[in-house]
């Protein structure tokens, strides 16, 4: 008897290509950011900046290619929650560190550090 | 007629809740990056307090952390090479790719906990610094995952032995597979933030 495939799956098969396609992206990816660090001189605000594209490269790689964030039925709620969080995020993330930075500026490091060396409870 | 028809709407049905199974599970997964932003976030504003210890620059191996990585991300493409087996209904492959995953990801854990250990046995462990503390607790969480993930791989291989690919086991497979999927996408930004921005002492 011929196996019952689900509507689920005649819809949206899974493919070996796109897996193929994810990892070597993926490691190519990864491979670029380290060699980056490692062999380049570039400034501290180009490698930031590049580090950071190649990571949401790879995160969009691999939402695609692994998750199959946009393949499938229902993807719609899906993305809706992915938005979601990555808002939470972006504000819990950027909030936090844009808040600690000024008020490291307010109160420099060096102040505090002297601060909580005069204090013995540390 | 009428047998074929129900059958078929038997089969929607299980689709239906498969999907909606699914859909709950990424959910969860939505939250969990939730709780991973706190802990970047934490991360984040402590990494340049080391309170006189040593800063990530000092204390990362980037090529160790490399293999880590590459451990991570094989297991992950492995994790979809046992998904596709699943949909051929492949049992042996499916188990097959699950044990070359489990292994992956064994050696992932693996290293990260013989790197915490030479990090705490030379005195930098999480009371060290607000950096190490940060550290510990971003990664370690991580690590915490990808240990519930293996239990969960290890208990799936064993059901799927027993029970065969029926669709309630290919539905477990799928969310794992999400699961594992997951933990690598973190991993991108661990890798990213922690350990490169970490090396190059950002």
């Amino acid at each position: 008897m011929k196996p019952v495939i689900s509507e689920h799956e005649t819809t949206h098969p899974l493919s070996l290509a796109r897996y193929i396609a994810g990892f070597v992206g993926c490691v190519v990816l990864t491979l670029a950011a380290y060699l980056l660090v490692t062999r380049s001189s570039w400034s501290a605000w180009a490698i930031v900046a590049t580090l950071s594209v190649l990571a949401v490269v790879q995160f969009i790689v691999q939402m695609v290619l692994f998750l199959h964030v946009t393949e499938e039925r229902g993807s719609h709620w899906k993305l809706a929650t992915m938005w979601l969080m990555l808002g939470v995020v972006l504000i819990l993330v950027g909030g936090s560190v844009w808040i600690m930075n000024n008020m490291n500026y307010r109160m420099t490091p060096e102040q505090m550090d002297n601060y909580l060396r005069s204090q013995d409870s540390l | 007629m009428s047998e074929a028809s129900t059958t078929l709407d038997i089969h929607q049905i299980e689709a239906r809740a498969t999907e909606k199974t699914t859909f709950g599970f990424w959910v969860y997964l939505m939250t969990d990056c939730v709780l991973f932003a706190g802990l970047f976030a934490t991360y984040v504003v402590l990494r340049g307090n080391t309170f006189g210890g040593p800063s990530g620059a000092e204390l990362f191996k980037l090529p160790y952390v490399l293999i880590e990585t590459m451990a991570l991300l094989t297991s992950s493409f492995t994790c979809g090479m046992a998904m596709l087996a699943a949909q051929r209904r492949d049992r042996t492959q499916v188990l097959a790719w699950l044990a070359v995953t489990f292994l992956l990801g064994l050696t992932f854990l693996g290293m990260e906990l013989s790197e915490f250990r030479n990090m705490v046995l030379e005195g930098n462990s999480w009371r060290r610094s607000g950096f190490l503390s940060g550290y510990f607790t971003l990664v370690g969480t991580h690590g915490l995952h990808i240990t519930f993930g293996l239990i969960w791989m290890a208990v799936t291989s064993v059901f799927t032995i027993k029970k065969g690919l029926t669709e309630s086991m290919r539905k477990r497979l799928t969310l794992l597979s999400l699961f594992w999927h997951f933990l690598d996408v973190i991993w991108i930004f661990i890798f990213t933030i922690v350990y490169l921005f970490g090396a190059k002492g950002i």
